[in-house]
């Protein structure tokens, strides 16, 4: 009996020594899990794949570097398929079953809105990955969308300025029943009646819509000035094709503006001429210059051979590269993974990325757009490095990256 | 919605175009169904199968059309290897067991569906030839060459298995069985093994019409899903059985989904198919041109 009571007091010395050391006990803390779903197959597959190996880059550097706070940064993905549906289950497993520090949000509209409810109940951050108005609804206070967007106004008055200043009177307007096409054609419409264009076609298509002879051939007989389309990867290839098929008429100025899937590599190399003349959206293209984006290209274009993803690695990998850095800079300077500081921080504070510098508007979205408007010229069939060139993307819009003016009208600047 | 007449001969222009394709999708299941009484539900998965089949060739450089019809022989052998499970295990034991291999298709076409995820991703699929990707320019229009090559197929394929059907000794004893199987019975011919050789065309033929599918547009494994409601649409608004009938009826749906979408707009497209079968169904219960 004396035994045993000595040994129970020798226990509880030791356990009231440990308590004393905070640091000896909770020594390995694990390393901090960052959790996303993102598409690695279905229509935003290629984007998505891209996109992934740009965070797993991201992580390699900062563990190389020593991690974050002491602590090592470890990636956990799934693949959503680019499936909305699959967004719940994703994210519900990365939170209760892999027991996620951080998230991420797959990359584009329609797979994040599912999420934006998720989270908002939680009162978890949320680091958006390039989508469009997800979050004017639910009005979530810890979302940090990065995309060189903000509004309708910022990615669309440079193609209907573009337009207005050859001329066009007129607009047809042709956008996907899905979140991400109706946000923006929503505000692309009013923005076209406050700049005096009259809409003289508009169609919105189910998003399983194969097909699109019979509404280029609408839009043909339309005879609109501009035409904004605004549509996801499948759709973008099908209506380029029913395009060069049927055509849009000779008076057509400009025709493109949204159409999402133009700026992955795969459809670039596999549209090829296919592409002239269409005047379209991007995040980045050869010439703009970003502080240390060439660098990362380059490391990145080593790296995408070997994954076999997109080789050239321009829409978003370099801003899927700079979530990583943004959480970062919040981490490091807060020393912390507590959500409500690192989104105090984020609100506050401009970040240093690889695409230039990053400040937050209150309602989570770039404070400075920097939305480019490039019409693609002199692209070839078959050939994928051609994409390099300055030349094949001129930018029209802003000024402030501006490589050239737009040609008009379209047939003229398809051939 | 813009409307003018131009616009509407166009419109008709293509549903034409595109009414053969429907037909040539659905022929398959008007024998199988139509002329077998087989609650065909796989048929457009099949269809889709082959469809990746043809891909695959396509990447060998096959041209689709030549794919479609080098496949149609394996096809046909697993089409009759279908249908003699199909009936050792449901229709010889009767009517009931019949309607439960229903379940039987529904559980292939989602077999055929996850294999073809599994193999292939849930990415969308496109083929190469020289006639896809231009068109033919008449006066204002312009027509796509892929469509009409499967008007073309389309029509080819109605009218050989018409002959088929009424010229031949194997076609007229298909035509017999779907009418009067112990009279077949009588004449000395297999009635099972009739309808197995029957189901083996069907299937066949929806190895080209698979070659069609991924000529006229991209493919993805839920695509059957697309054409379930149209291809059984078809086959019922143009009468259980009939091969002409087939080829009016897609012609009909397929000029109807043209206007519409010019008029109303894409959104409606997909419910015209339903709808017309509705309003057939209830003025005809036996089809436009059904026995």
């Amino acid at each position: 009996m004396k035994q045993l009571r000595r040994k129970v007091l020798k226990a509880s010395a030791a356990l009231a020594a440990a308590a004393g050391l905070p640091g000896a006990v909770f020594a390995q803390q694990g390393p901090i899990k960052v959790g996303i779903g993102i598409a690695q197959t279905g229509t935003l597959g290629a984007g998505g794949k891209a996109a992934l190996l740009a965070l797993e880059m991201w992580v390699e550097d900062v563990n190389q570097k020593g991690g974050l706070i002491g602590r090592k940064v470890q990636l956990i993905s799934y693949d959503d398929q680019s499936n909305p549906a699959t967004i719940p289950g994703i994210y519900t497993k990365l939170l209760d079953v892999d027991n996620v520090d951080l998230l991420i949000a797959p990359y584009g509209t329609v797979p994040t809105a599912p999420l934006m409810p998720l989270v908002k109940q939680r009162g978890l951050l949320l680091m958006g990955n390039f989508s469009f108005q997800v979050n004017h609804k639910v009005q979530h206070d810890m979302w940090f969308n990065n995309a060189p967007w903000n509004d309708a106004s910022s990615w669309s008055d440079g193609f209907i300025a573009a337009g207005q200043k050859h001329g066009a009177k007129t607009i047809a307007v042709l956008a996907a029943d899905q979140e991400f096409a109706q946000n923006l054609a929503n505000g692309a419409r009013v923005l076209a009646k406050k700049a005096g264009l009259k809409t003289v076609y508009e169609q919105n298509y189910p998003p399983t819509t194969v097909d699109f002879s019979s509404m280029i051939r609408a839009i043909r007989a339309a005879k609109p000035d501009i035409v904004f389309v605004m549509s996801y990867p499948n759709d973008s290839v099908a209506i380029v094709r029913a395009v060069n098929e049927i055509g849009v008429g000779s008076g057509v100025k400009l025709f493109g503006g949204g159409m999402v899937g133009l700026q992955f590599t795969p459809i670039m190399a596999n549209l090829g001429s296919s592409l002239n003349g269409i005047t379209n959206y991007n995040s980045y293209v050869p010439g703009v210059q970003y502080p240390g984006v060439d660098d990362f290209l380059k490391r990145y274009a080593k790296k995408a051979v070997e994954a076999k993803v997109d080789p050239l690695g321009f829409y978003l990998p370099p801003f899927n590269y700079a979530i990583g850095q943004m959480l970062e800079q919040a981490i490091s300077a807060t020393k912390s993974i507590d959500h409500k500081k690192i989104a105090g921080y984020l609100r506050t504070n401009e970040m240093k990325t690889i695409v230039g510098p990053i400040r937050y508007d209150k309602t989570g979205e770039w404070a400075n757009p920097r939305v480019l408007q490039a019409q693609f010229r002199g692209v070839k069939d078959k050939d994928v490095e051609q994409f390099r060139d300055p030349k094949k993307q001129v930018v029209i819009y802003p000024d402030q990256y501006k490589t050239g003016d737009v040609v008009v009208p379209f047939e003229k600047a398809r051939k | 919605m813009f409307f003018s007449f131009d616009l509407l001969l166009e419109a008709i222009l293509f549903g034409v175009l595109l009414g053969c394709f429907y037909a040539a999708v659905s022929i398959g299941l008007s024998v199988s169904f139509g002329l077998l009484d087989v609650p065909h539900v796989a048929h457009p998965a099949i269809m889709v199968f082959g469809a990746y089949c043809t891909y695959l060739l396509n990447t060998y450089n096959f041209d689709p059309i030549v794919a479609g019809i080098v496949l149609m022989v394996p096809f046909f052998l697993l089409g009759m290897l279908v249908y003699r499970f199909y009936y050792e295990a449901f229709e010889r034991r009767g009517s009931e067991a019949a309607v439960r291999g229903l379940a039987f298709f529904f559980g292939l076409a989602f077999i055929i569906e996850v294999g073809l995820i599994l193999a292939f991703g849930v990415d969308q699929r496109l083929v190469s030839a020289p006639y896809i990707g231009s068109s033919l320019e008449l006066g204002e229009y312009r027509i796509p060459y892929r469509m009409l090559v499967a008007f073309g197929v389309a029509l080819v394929l109605t009218f050989s298995l018409t002959l088929y059907l009424s010229k031949t000794f194997t076609g007229r004893a298909i035509k017999a069985v779907a009418q009067d199987e112990p009279a077949l019975r009588l004449m000395g011919a297999n009635p099972v093994r009739i309808k197995q050789w029957a189901f083996g065309i069907a299937t066949a033929v929806s190895a080209l019409a698979g070659a069609m599918l991924i000529i006229v547009g991209p493919v993805d494994p839920s695509l059957d899903r697309v054409y379930i409601g149209r291809t059984f649409a078809v086959v019922v608004l143009a009468g259980l059985g009939s091969m002409t009938g087939t080829l009016a009826a897609g012609l009909i749906l397929g000029i109807s989904e043209s206007i519409v979408l010019m008029l109303f707009g894409a959104s409606w497209a997909p419910a015209v198919a339903f709808g017309l079968l509705l309003i057939v169904l209830g003025i005809r219960p036996q089809g436009l041109f059904g026995r």
